[in-house]
This record gives C-alpha cells, structure tokens and sequence, in this order.
C-alpha cells in the first residue's frame, strides 16, 4: 500500500508540473487520474501516458507538448519546460521581450511598471476624459503625440503602455457590440408564433421575428517582433494584449525568422505576466525579419484554422524583408482568399518623408485594404472608426 | 462490458474502423470513467467515423446531433408538437379543459430530438454530437449542464432522468476555440491523418476485392499528395473513393495505366487550384515512385 500512496504523490507531482506548463487541471481530473493509476492501464509506462494524455489534455497544443512533459516527469528523460516552438532553433542567444521593453526604458524599474497610472487624477478609463486631455496642452496630449521611439523614460512607457491597453479594450468593446446590436425581425417564425398563440386560444397576438444574427469580427495579428522594429515591439505587444484579453475570437502571432504562435501567453489577465510569458515563447526576437517566409508558414499551417470569411487580419511591420523575393508577394495573395480584411500597420508611415518603396512593402502593398501608420497612440486610434465600419 | 484495450482495438477492427492504439486506450478510458470524448482533428481524418465504429461494437443505436449555428435547444432537445396539439384542442373543443391540457402536454405530443432521444434509450446508445464548433457558444454552455447530469427537465411534464448513460462523442475541427470548461470536461483525443501502413489497412477493410498491390499504391500515392503543398488534403473518405473508383475501372496496378490513375484523380483534388498544381507530369513521378 505505501507503494501505492507513492504513486499518487508522484501523480500529484505531475499535475503540478502539467499546471506550471500552461495545463488546467481541476479536481475532478485529478481523482480521475487516480482511478486510472489504480486501473491496469497503469500497468505499462506506455498505456499510461496515452490514459492521461486523453485525460489532462484540452486542445492540440497540450496534446503535442504532452508526451515530452511526460517522459520528462516520469522517465526522468530530463526536460522540464516544454516551449512551442514552430520552425529551426534559434541562432542567438536569448533575447527576450522583458529585456526589449527593458532596453526601451533605461533606468527598467520595476515599481515604475506596476503602477502604470502615475497620474491617480487622470482615470482616464472613460472616452470624455480622453477627449478633454486631447484639447488642454498636457503632458498626456504630448504623449499621444509623441512616436514611440522618442518614449525614455520608465513612467512616460508605462503611461503609453496604459493608454495602449486602455485604447485596445475601446476597440474591443466597439467591435463586440456589434453583435448585440442585431437588426429587427424580417421572417416571422411560423413555429413560435403558433406556440406563442396557444394562450390566447391559437389566435396568433404575439408574433415572434426571425432576425438574421450579426456574428462577431475575428481578429488575427502578426506582429514583426525583428530587430527593425524592436523599438515598438513592447508597446505593440501591450497593445494586442489589450486586444486579446477577454475577445473570445482573437489570435495573436509573433514573427522575426521564424513565426510563433502567442495567442496563449497573451490571453492572461495579467499584462505583465502575459509579456513574460511571451518572452519565453519568443526565445531570439530582434534578429532580421522574413516577412515572406514567415507568412507563408502561417498560411501553410494556421491559416486554415485561424481565418474565416469574417476575419480581419492585422499585420504589424515595416514590410524590411530580407527573404527571397516574390515569397511575400505569393503569401499576401494566399491570404487575401481566405480573410475578409487585411490591415497593415507601418509604425515608419508616420515619419516624414517616409515612402513604401521597401520591396517587401511594394510587395504586399496591393493586397491590403487599410495601410495606416502606427508610430503614436493617436495614429492607433484613428483606426477605431475604421474598425466600426467593418 | 468491460474489454481491455486490445479487445477494443480488435473489435473496431471488426468493425472496419482501423485504430491507432491510443485512440483505442481513449475510448476504454471513456468507459472507464463515464466522461465525453472530445475527438479533434482536421476535416477527413474519420472523426465521425470514430462514433459508429463505437456504436457498432458496443452493438448500440447511434444517435447523432449535427450542429449548425443557431442551434437551439427546440432543435436539440425536445419540442412540443404544436401542429398535433392544435388539431387536439380542436377536436376536443368543449370538453374539460384540465383534461385537454392533460393530455396535450403528455409524452405522446413531445417531439424527442436527438438529446432527448439518447437519454430515453434503455440501452445506452452512442450520442454523437458532430461538429461541435460550429454551434453557439451558449449552446455549448447547455450541452455543459446536460454532460454532467443527463437529465432533462420539461416544465410541463417533470424532469427526465437518464435511464443508461449515454456514450458521448464530440467532433470538432478547432475552427472555432471551444470553451475550458467544455474541454476540461471530456477526454481529448488528437487524430491525425493515418500512416501509409494503417491507410492501406484502412483501404483493405473498406473496400472489399481490392488487391493487396493496388490498395499499397493507393496509400502510397496518397501519402505522396498529402505531402505536396494543397488547397485541401484529402481525407480517408478520398482515398476510399479513389481505390473504388480504380477498382470499378479495373485497374489492377496503377504503373501500367497512369492515365487511369490521373483521370480519376477527381475523386481526390477537389479545388481547380489542387488539380492544376498536381499536373499529368507531378502524377506520373509519383506513380513511377509508388508503381
């Protein structure tokens, strides 16, 4: 029996390990683990695996990192963390996105981070206290000025951190609405109007609409994390984490030369944390940029999955590629099929005298419906009006 | 009845649905545990397959919920028969009115569909619930209340209890992201499109006649195009067509009559931009690899 209580705290230990790799185990898996451990099936290191697998995992990701976590664990093969990776190893040291918004702010102290509202007096949460700050001559107007390369400071990044993600939930609230807001009836519905007659003796009083349900836009961004545009990476990064957070159909995709898919690390609620977690996942950020290639390995393995006739596709970048030629060109007109909108945000549209003659740029330039800059927090929400429209 | 993995395995067999051996662990643990499988994968890898080869070896009905949005419970659930109520009441026009209600709300008006239907078996069926992402994220929500509990309650006639747990199989594509709680409560199973070996095992289950050498040139083939960069991989029910399709031609090798083999690829590429991208020279290369 002592055997017995030995396995469960190794299971145990386990759900734990599994928890720490991004798992959501609850009780009720975890006493059914232990019908399973004290079934045949634990008979076999193999069976085993393959019983818990059916139970602890959810969806595919977990399925395809399972095994490795299991063999770490159990078989001590001596892999703790397991990353998802898509694509080669990468060729540099690590070079996370904790460090980039790090680099971003000089002094990167932490507390500055934790309270990214200094001014308590501003709660800005709500549009009319926007629309009075855009009016005075405030530091908070300079700000949404200012281009996000010339932001130093530890507090001024915090506060355009904050106004990144409070400008991103606008943008979700706008674009979820929609859904309710569903146009009047235009059928009736035979079948419940005859139900609705029955009290009132089958004389059919209350007539009961059909309405055509509005279904709500998905959102999937790429956003360029090389070494180009590492200067916006942190404030884009908080800005699609504001996006993501709490928007049911959103995926999120990070690229440099290779394409990582983040849309877990980012559904956290907790902005900092989820940035930390994508540092993990995004191991070599800040090297050169394969647009093409990249986007072409989303179209080859997400694009099925993650775009539907009612997507609108983001993509964040200065369109440097330094890929093979054409390969950018090709992707861009494999997307265009599959999505209902593509947006491509150039943080350098905003500099003067900025053309898009990049080859990338000229490339994919044809294929996109809005091309707007995205250097300062007013450019972004400029875009608010246009995604309203959609 | 309880079976051990390999019986499972050996009846799916049996049962023409060639498994691989987790899938077959998954589905002991189904019964093990008295859980939902949650089946993944994308579209043709035999998802719903999976649940009449089930209902097939446990010698059960099949009961099947296809979903669609909009979806609602009146669809799913149960309705009341309104047309027949109506003629009742009519029929019945100046009798006790307790008694006309009586009997209009009995079960002889209620219109069971698919998830009623499963819970009043007295043997418990497989309910196959298809294409579960297409359906509404509340009606996901429901089918949550009904997994956990299997009963049902009418207002008008009390609550319906299950009389045999049903065994639940839910398919999806992941399209669309289906809730945690929803996935938290049912096994998961990963499929993937098969191997060559168990392709070809597939293909001498289903198609009976065919030569061990054409169904080895079938799987071959198409383990070949699935490797090519297309518009839409064909499926396991791709390849049965096709092997039927060269079958019904009499085509006994493919290497001897590659034209064959190419015309009836329609049964395979099915957008313009696949068949245009596999060429007559792209099909006859891979015939002289599998030939």
């Amino acid at each position: 029996m002592d055997a017995g209580a030995q396995m469960l705290g190794r299971l145990s230990g386990f759900a734990t390990t599994l928890r720490d790799n991004g798992f959501s185990i609850g009780l009720a898996e975890a006493a059914d683990a232990a019908r399973v451990l004290a079934s045949p099936l634990a008979a076999r290191p193999a069976l085993l695996g393959q019983a818990l697998r059916a139970l602890f995992c959810a969806d595919r990701q977990e399925w395809q990192k399972f095994d490795d976590i299991f063999a770490a664990y159990w078989l001590a093969r001596g892999i703790r963390r397991v990353r998802t990776l898509s694509g080669a190893a990468p060729k540099q040291g690590p070079r996370t996105l904790r460090q980039l918004a790090a680099a971003g702010a000089p002094q990167g102290e932490p507390e500055a981070r934790q309270a990214p509202q200094r001014h308590g007096e501003d709660g800005a949460a709500n549009p009319a206290d926007r629309r009075g700050r855009r009016e005075g001559a405030s530091a908070a107007q300079t700000l949404e000025r200012m281009d996000f390369r010339h932001i130093a400071d530890p507090a001024s990044l915090a506060e355009a951190h904050a106004a990144a993600a409070r400008l991103a939930a606008v943008l979700r609230t706008r674009l979820a609405r929609r859904q309710r807001r569903a146009s009047s009836g235009r059928r009736i519905d035979i079948r419940r109007s005859i139900r609705a007659s029955i009290p009132h003796g089958g004389t059919p009083l209350e007539l009961v609409w059909r309405r055509r349900r509005q279904r709500p836009l998905k959102l999937v961004v790429l956003l360029d994390a090389s070494g180009s545009m590492s200067l916006y990476t942190a404030v884009f990064t908080r800005f699609i984490h504001g996006v993501m957070h709490g928007f049911g159909q959103a995926d999120a995709f990070l690229f440099h030369t290779r394409l990582v898919q983040v849309s877990a690390a980012l559904r956290d609620g907790d902005p900092q944390r989820a940035i930390e977690r994508l540092s993990l996942l995004a191991e070599g950020v800040g090297g050169g940029t394969r647009i093409g290639a990249c986007l072409a390995q989303f179209v080859r393995w997400h694009a099925r999955r993650s775009l539907t006739s009612r997507s609108v596709l983001m993509i964040i970048s200065d369109g440097y590629d330094t890929g093979a030629p054409g390969a950018l060109g090709a992707a861009m007109a494999a997307l265009r099929k599959r999505c209902r909108r593509i947006v491509w945000l150039n943080p350098m549209l905003g500099w003067k005298g900025y053309e898009p003659v990049a080859r990338g740029m000229a490339e994919a330039l044809p294929f996109v419906d809005l091309f707007a800059p995205a250097h300062t927090l007013e450019s972004l929400q400029r875009l608010e009006p246009w995604f309203a429209r959609l | 009845m309880a079976f051990t993995r390999d019986d499972i395995a050996a009846r799916l067999e049996g049962a023409g649905y060639i498994a691989d051996r987790d899938l077959a662990t998954a589905l002991l643990l189904m019964d093990m545990l008295r859980r939902p499988l949650l089946i993944e994968g994308e579209a043709g890898v035999g998802k719903t397959e999976v649940a009449k080869a089930l209902a097939d070896i446990h010698a059960t009905n099949l009961i099947r919920l296809q979903c669609y949005e909009g979806l609602d419970q009146a669809a799913a659930l149960y309705e009341w028969n309104y047309q027949r109520q109506l003629l009742a009441i009519k029929a019945r026009e100046g009798g006790d009115p307790e008694a006309i209600e009586a009997e209009i709300f009995s079960e002889r008006f209620l219109l069971a569909r698919p998830l009623l239907a499963a819970i009043r078996q007295d043997i418990a069926p497989v309910l196959l619930i298809d294409e579960i992402y297409r359906a509404d994220e509340e009606f996901e929500a429901f089918l949550l209340e009904l997994l956990s509990d299997f009963q049902v309650s009418v207002p008008e006639l009390g609550t319906i209890a299950a009389r045999a747990i049903p065994r639940v199989v839910l398919t999806s594509n992941g399209t669309r992201e289906l809730s945690d709680a929803l996935r938290r409560r049912c096994l998961y199973h990963h499929l993937e499109y098969p191997t060559q070996e168990r392709e070809l095992r597939i293909i001498l289950a289903r198609v009976p006649g065919i030569s061990i050498a054409l169904a080895r040139q079938v799987a071959g083939m198409i383990a070949a195009l699935r490797r090519e960069e297309l518009a839409k991989i064909p499926g396991v029910a791709e390849t049965l067509d096709w092997a039927r399709a060269l079958l019904g031609l009499g085509v006994t090798d493919i290497g001897e009559d590659p034209v064959s083999a190419y015309d009836t690829l329609t049964c395979v590429l099915k957008t313009q931009e696949d068949r245009a991208r596999i060429s007559r020279e792209v099909t006859d290369r891979m015939v002289a690899q599998v030939a």
